[in-house]
Formats: C-alpha cells, structure tokens, sequence
C-alpha cells in the first residue's frame, strides 16, 4: 500500500484552488506516474494527495479561431500522440510524446504532471521550450500565464506558487505557423528510458536558403530545459550551410550546464549537444522546404 | 480511509470498499482473487501488472483502486471465452511464446487492445506497442512473433 495519508478529489478547478489553499501540504496528482514512483521510493512521506483527475475542463486540446492551441493539463501522452491538431500543427511534440515512457504509461501519464514535475529530463519540455508554451495557473488569488521558459526553476522546481493549479497550456499560431521542427530523444534504449539528451529545432527559411528563424530546445543538458539564444541569435539571417550549421552547434552547447551523471558525462552530453543540434536541424531545414545538408 | 466503488471485472459488477492507499494490482490479486495479474517491478517499468481500463492497457501497480471507479476492468483471467483460448492466446501457444510465463499475461491484454483497436500495425509498431513489458527469459522474438500472427488477416 501507498504512504498516502490523505486523499481529497476535486471536481472542479475552483474547488481544487480552495483545497490548495486550505491546505497548503497537498501534492496535486493527475495521472500518477510519477507522484506514485515517488511515494513508493519514500520521496514524498504520509502523503496528503490532491486528485484533479475528475475536472473536466483540463481535459483535451482545442484550437482557437485565431489559430492558438490550448492543450488541458490532463491530456494523457496518447491523447497528444492521436490528436490531429498537434500531428498537423506542431509535430514536433507529437515526436516528443511519443518518445515518452512506453505504452501504459502514455496512456495515463499527463502533459501537465510531465512539466509541474520541473525534471530537466521532461520529454515535453524541449518542445515546448521552442514553441514558446506558455502556462495559465491559476489560484483562489486569481490567474496568471508565465513562459514555459520561466516557468523551470531548478531541479524539480517549478513557479507553481502555493494554491496554484495549471490550467491551459497554450501555443500561439505566430510560434509554430511557417515552423517545421525536429526532435531527438537521445537514450540508451527506445523505450522505458530516460534522455541522456533531448534536442528539439524549430526553423523558419526564407528564400528557400536563409535561417529567417532558428529555436534551438535542449533537455538534460542543465538543471533545467533550456533554450540556446547565443546560437539561435547567430542563425538569424545566416545562408544554410553546413559551415553555418556546424558553428550553430558549437554555439549551443554555451547555453548548457551540463553535468555527469551515471547515464553520461559532462563531456560526452556537451559532444551530444554539439553533434545532435546539427542533425535536428539540417532533418527540420529538410522538412521546412530546404535542402539536403550531408 | 475506506471508500465504497463499483467497477466491472472481467464483466462482473464488484462493489466493495478499497483504502485509498490501495493501488488497483492490489485489490484485484489480494482482494478479488485475480492473481494472473502478476506483481513484477511495482513502479510501471515491466509491463508484468497490466490490465485493460476501459480497453486501454495500464500498469496496475502505479493505478490507485479508487480511480476504478465505473471502469469496466479486464485481467487475463477475462480474456478466455467460454472455456475458449482468444486469437491472441492461442498465436501465442502456436509460437511458443512462454518460457516461465510471468509476463505473459501482460503482453496478452496489450496484445489484445491492439487487435481490438481493428488497426495495422507494421512489426516496427508491434515492438513499440510491446515496449512497455519485460520478458526476462528474453523470448522477445517468439512474443512478436505471436502478435503479429494473431493481428494477421
């Protein structure tokens, strides 16, 4: 049996804010693939759990008239995986979803527990670090919308603030519409594993041979997922080449803080980054429209 | 913390009270009796506790009884028909599929969702729908091997 030492359910987003703030001790739990593993490794002790699976309205993924995508937080890995808005419009979390965990858990597992998890390693992070996500929280005290790049703190923290529920992730059209993106999971197996490195590329090409636009998303390559604005600034105007992709790379890995782990070292994630940026990003020049870098 | 749920087993209708502390393997092996739900790693790495929610396959061990509430719940237990193997069952004696069996059931209701779902899948997607259980006699061949015949026509 789980060291749970409370259990509460609540139905609705306004009666999950009154809990939190009733009590401050509540760990929320969606789909419980990870508050689970953390209770049973002793992580979290006498847990006092705050179940928001019966709100409905974090469920699902709409897509507004003007072209923004509201993801609900409940909306389970496979959900994102078949959904058609995703797959047509930002197919680069489609990729990332489905590089999550295995089957089982994909089908309980949440997008908003993946990312109020604050793990550096979040398989959805990358992505939606280049998709400029911004994330609605909300409280008894009113709302709020912070970037996802703001959002990470540190190592399993997050600017989730007492009392505070995430209630939308949203991507709006201006971040994704003329974007092709790609995304790779570097890991030791295919499945059940977790990143070594995770890379995510948007670009934007004009003229069919310049970066107009270059977002650059990494996972695991510091205490958080982070975005590398030094290299993403250069490719801004660049002619594509090999030359060009090549020195973006090198420039990505001073965004990092990478560190040894027993998965891998600083060393060898900073080859990684150097090395994986150049092939996410010459397969996303491919799927914008450009062409074929060896 | 007992709370009352009903929930459907293997076309059953069960009532009964659950502690909220309890995950769902337990109360379907330690409480109504279903241990072909087998107990492997307890953290959703092996694959060997899945059952079918609603038709989908879930781990479990990292699946609180509670949320069972309503959901209509299939263990391997549930799978034969009137004293007739399935499809998936009978490809996977065909194929010698089993070595010690400890992961069988597992692989069987994930098998068995996917032939439900009425899709195709190449042998590349059998793998990745089977990625998320652990044969550690290894006989990973021989259980896609299974699956892909009893998806066959």
């Amino acid at each position: 049996m789980y060291d749970i030492k409370a259990y509460f359910e609540a139905e609705t987003i306004d009666e999950a804010t009154r809990l939190l703030a009733d009590n401050p001790n509540l760990t929320i739990i969606a789909g419980g693939t990870d508050v689970l593993i953390k209770i049973h490794h002793g992580k979290i002790q006498k847990a006092e759990l705050l179940s928001i699976r019966k709100i409905k309205s974090l469920e699902g993924i709409r897509k507004l008239e003007d072209g923004t995508i509201v993801i609900g937080p409940l909306t389970t890995f496979t959900q994102i995986i078949n959904d058609p808005v995703i797959k047509e419009d930002i197919p680069i979390l489609t990729e990332a979803a489905l590089s999550m965990g295995g089957p089982q858990i994909r089908n309980v597992a949440t997008i908003g527990g993946n990312i109020c998890n604050g793990a550096t390693s979040a398989d959805s992070a990358p992505s939606l670090f280049v998709l400029n996500a911004k994330l609605k929280l909300k409280s008894q005290q009113g709302e709020r919308i912070v970037p996802i790049q703001e959002f990470y703190l540190g190592p399993g923290r997050v600017d989730l603030k007492p009392g505070e529920v995430l209630t939308e992730i949203i991507i709006s059209a201006e971040d994704y519409t003329g974007y092709a993106g790609h995304y790779i999971k570097f890991s030791a197996r295919k499945a059940m594993d977790i990143a070594i490195l995770g890379v995510a590329v948007l670009c934007k090409i004009k003229e069919g041979t310049i970066f107009e636009d270059v977002r650059i998303g990494l996972g695991v390559a510091g205490p958080t997922p982070l975005r590398c604005l030094e290299a993403e600034e250069y490719a801004k105007g660049k002619s594509i080449s090999g030359e060009v992709i090549a020195e973006i790379g090198k420039l990505a890995v001073r965004s990092t803080k990478a560190r040894t782990s027993w998965r891998a070292s600083k060393e060898y994630r900073e080859h990684l980054v150097e090395e994986l940026t150049q092939r996410a990003l010459k397969a996303a020049v491919v799927k914008a429209g450009g062409e074929e870098i060896a | 913390m007992l709370k009352k749920i009903s929930f459907i087993v293997n076309g059953k209708q069960e009532t009964l009270e659950v502690d909220v502390r309890e995950s769902l393997l337990e109360v379907l092996r330690n409480r109504l009796g279903y241990t072909g739900v087998k107990k492997g790693c307890g953290v959703g790495e092996c694959g060997a506790c899945t059952v079918l929610v609603d038709g989908v396959p879930i781990d479990s061990c990292i699946y609180l009884a509670v949320w069972a509430e309503g959901k209509n719940i299939v263990t391997i237990e549930g799978i034969a028909k009137n004293g007739e193997l399935s499809k998936v069952q009978k490809a996977f004696i065909e194929e010698g599929a089993i070595q010690c069996g400890f992961c069988t059931p597992g692989y069987v209701l994930t098998a068995t969702a996917m032939l439900e779902s009425g899709k195709k899948y190449t042998r590349e997607e059998i793998k990745r729908e089977l990625s998320g259980h652990l044969c550690r006699c290894t006989g990973y061949q021989n259980i896609i091997k299974a699956v892909e015949k009893a998806l066959a026509d």
